[in-house]
């Protein structure tokens, strides 16, 4: 076995020591040992992508001296490597556009915790898109759901403490639905590694056996994933959560944790109860109405809202929505396209975030539109970040936007019956969207003054922020102009997904 | 040049001199001047005419709002609908599981057989359990371990008092916490020992007998919040301090990383680890798993202890 197929299993184990050595640290050494493991992890996932690419089949990797049933397993191929070495660089950039936020909010003496739960969350979130093993899968949900609520109730605010609270709640519904659905699972098959257990399936339902179970067990998974991942009905924790807690933490949660839990989704539906059941069963169409639901709802809650950051938190409900839609309609095109809109819906919401923070900054702290007017003149590069970011929101092309409702479009054709409800609800989503993101950059390109030049008022941003968005710019750009080779690796990557 | 006016008197001047000096109103007569009315007391508030209930029932307060009243009578019965129908359907799939020992079953397959025909022989641990968790799943165990340290760091962000706040804490520990309760001192000064002395020996024959790391560290950590209760922070500050709880959590789970990484490595790449697994029966056998064990049972004793005295006054 070439040494390159250590990587997945070196970034995990890194990112774990990487927690435990912080706490001891301080503050500042923790997050430079922060930032370096996420440029390592960055470079190792890259060369597992490179090397997934060459052999151009996925590998297994056996965790400790016993094979597939008795002992635990990763599994990697270019899909995986696609997404580790994205999420990797996300986190890298919304840590780097919010440092100056976890300076200043979070007492000094915590820092080290604050770095040591962005650790654990790393380690948890390249375990749930590396492993091949249920029950390591929900070992890894766990870290990630406790080290999240740990990065939202570290900024000690009253709202932050109800926002965490909420967060709770909701997520340890979720885990619950998955572990009692698991624990169903492993009474009808006997196994826990995805191969082994999605054989079994398969010889269920060839003889017919124990349907019942099999289904409730389907679908409490389905709604365990979904609530932990915001879907319509489930959303309610979700504006709480990404608008009152560090700027940091907003960006990784809505870009990066949701899309964790979906990652899972889709490799249980791929790996182990086998993709034709789900698709031709009815749990896609639900998946589908509530996906549409979403789009329409959140978009409709983010227009009544009066605060940016609860704004760009309302519209993610409506990306999420997207996501499930492209699931529901059944297709390996909408899948295609909900995996690439995971990416662009990543690249977007971690820029509006990071610079919905630099808008506010140079307002006094406000966040609400009246204190926010001109606060494109006070920081231009926040606001060259959140015009680009509102703009691939919406869908303009050039951005990443546009390529994933383009590809969500082109998916829906391929389907008669769900075809035209697919089209509408992308037509009159994306002119929602419009509404509330056109409201916000005319806000802050109005001038209060008339002559257009103001002076910041309040916190100055420094060059890692500046940098960040920049980055963040570019990629949104990249997703949008260079999309062929992004779609096609997906292609590739799902078909030796399975 | 001006005509000269001899009646200076009567002149728009000589008015505004005079309105100037308050000596002259041209208002005065013009405009009609009404004295403000004598301030009259407000009849008195009919209150068999206010409808206290309407003007509540507009309100946010629960007690009187009828929408809110409503909503809430619905919210619990859909709730119960919900709960019902939930519990019906979950019922229902128990009962139609394969049945808990049938040898048919689909869970009675290739994988226990192996664990418990050559668990002994490949893991070195009488104690099936411990070589399944410790070694043919330990990446799970690890996890789970970190799942602890995870949550122990969380309260640690939660409840940890490190500003000015401090000693107010401590003060109003020392009230609302007696000491010197002379019963629990002394029955603590016989259990302490013995439940300290149970724990390390679960934890230390965790791949001989029933037990291991996480019950032996929860029996471990409930004898130190023990100790602390009967004998107050003074007496565990000499051995127990913030400092202790976190390096021996870090050498712990450091141990445990390092050493589950080099047995996964050379696992994966098909080398030897070398480790010896000893005699079957023999306290130290079983290669890593008697150290994985103590390990575990550290970080969880310690964690125990943390939660406690994090949620009794925010510090050691």
């Amino acid at each position: 076995m070439p040494f390159v197929c250590n990587f997945p299993f070196f970034s995990i184990v890194l990112s774990m020591f990487s927690g435990i050595v912080s706490s001891v640290l301080s503050g500042k050494t923790a997050k430079k040992l922060s930032i370096a493991l996420l440029c390592v992890n960055l470079s190792l996932s890259a060369s597992v992508l490179a090397y997934a690419f060459g052999t151009g089949e996925s590998y297994v990797y056996r965790m400790g001296h016993f094979p597939a049933p008795w002992g635990n397993e990763i599994r990697a191929g270019v899909l995986e490597g696609v997404l580790a070495t994205f999420f990797c660089t996300i986190m890298l950039l919304a840590l780097a556009g919010g440092l100056q936020h976890i300076q200043q909010e979070i007492e000094e003496t915590k820092q080290n915790l604050y770095f040591i739960m962005v650790d654990l969350l790393l380690a948890s979130l390249l375990a749930l898109i590396y492993t091949n093993d249920l029950f390591t899968a929900y070992v890894f949900v766990e870290i990630n759901t406790i080290a999240a609520c740990g990065m939202i109730m570290i900024r000690h605010t009253g709202r932050s403490y109800v926002a965490a609270a909420r967060y709770m709640v909701m997520s340890l519904l979720g885990s619950g639905l998955f572990l009692i659905s698991l624990s169903t699972l492993y009474g009808l098959t006997g196994q826990l590694l995805m191969s082994p257990a999605k054989e079994a399936v398969a010889a269920l339902r060839a003889g017919n056996l124990y349907m019942e179970p099999l289904t409730v067990t389907v679908a409490l998974m389905t709604v365990g994933l979904a609530i932990k991942s915001g879907l319509y009905p489930f959303h309610s924790w979700m504006p709480e959560t990404y608008g009152y807690s560090t700027a940091s933490s907003s960006a990784i949660l809505s870009s990066l944790v949701s899309k964790g839990y979906i990652i899972l989704l889709v490799k249980i539906y791929y790996r182990v109860l086998g993709r034709e059941t789900i698709m031709q069963g009815k749990i896609s169409n639900l998946l589908f109405i509530f996906g549409l639901a979403g789009m329409i709802m959140g978009s409709l809650s983010a227009i009544r809202e009066s605060d940016l950051r609860r704004m760009i938190a309302y519209s993610s409900v409506a990306q999420i929505g997207y996501i499930y839609m492209g699931f529901g309609l059944g297709t390996e095109a909408g899948v295609i396209a909900s995996l690439f809109h995971i990416l662009s819906h990543a690249a977007s919401k971690g820029l509006l975030f990071i610079s919905a923070t630099g808008l506010s900054d140079v307002s006094d702290g406000g966040r609400h539109f009246r204190d926010l007017r001109g606060a494109g003149y006070r920081d231009p590069v926040a606001a060259a970040g959140f015009t680009v970011g509102a703009m691939s929101m919406v869908g303009l092309p050039m951005f990443a936007g546009f390529i994933s409702k383009l590809l969500f479009a082109t998916a829906a054709v391929q389907d008669p019956t769900k075809m035209l409800p697919t089209l509408v609800c992308l037509a009159v989503s994306t002119v929602l969207n419009t509404v509330y993101f056109l409201r916000t950059v005319l806000t802050i390109f109005t001038p209060v003054n008339g002559d257009g030049k103001e002076k910041a008022r309040g916190l100055t941003k420094g060059f890692a922020f500046k940098l960040s968005v920049l980055c963040f710019i570019v990629l949104n750009v990249v997703l949008g102009l260079f999309s062929d080779p992004i779609v096609a690796a997906l292609e590739q990557g799902l078909h030796m997904f399975s | 040049m001006s005509r000269l006016r001899s009646d200076y008197s009567g002149s728009g001047w000589d008015k505004f001199f005079r309105w100037l000096h308050g000596e002259y109103d041209p208002f005065e007569g013009e405009l009609e001047m009404k004295r403000p009315e004598e301030y009259a007391a407000p009849p008195p508030l009919d209150l068999s005419k206010f409808d206290l209930d309407a003007a509540q029932s507009k309100g946010d307060d629960p007690d009187h709002s009828r929408q809110i009243r409503r909503f809430r009578r619905l919210y619990k019965l859909f709730s119960c609908i919900l709960c019902v129908s939930i519990s019906i359907i979950l019922l229902i799939t128990v009962a139609n599981l394969p049945h808990f020992g049938d040898p048919d079953a689909p869970a009675n397959n290739e994988v226990p057989q192996r664990y418990i025909e050559s668990g002994l022989q490949e893991t070195g641990a009488v104690n099936i359990v411990t070589g399944m968790i410790l070694d043919y799943r330990a990446f799970d165990t690890f996890g789970e371990s970190t799942v602890l340290f995870c949550a122990a760091c969380c309260v640690l962000i939660l409840l940890r008092i490190d500003d000015g706040a401090k000693a107010k804490a401590e003060e109003r520990d020392q009230i609302y916490e007696p000491q010197g309760d002379v019963i629990l001192e002394q029955a603590a000064r016989i259990l302490f020992p013995m439940i300290m002395l149970f724990g390390v020996y679960i934890v230390l024959n965790g791949h001989l007998s029933p037990g291991g790391g996480f019950s032996g560290g929860a029996i471990m950590g409930a004898g130190l919040i023990l100790y602390l209760n009967a004998f107050g922070f003074q007496k565990t500050q000499r051995f127990f301090t913030e400092k202790t709880f976190r390096y021996i959590s870090l050498g712990a789970l450091l141990f445990y990383c390092c050493a589950k990484s080099y047995s996964f490595f050379t696992g994966a790449n098909q080398l030897p680890s070398g480790i010896p697994l000893g005699t079957p029966g023999a306290i130290l056998s079983s290669g890593l798993i008697f150290y994985l064990n103590i390990c575990v049972g550290l970080v969880v004793a310690c964690t125990m202890y943390a939660f406690f005295v994090m949620f009794r006054k925010g510090g050691f």
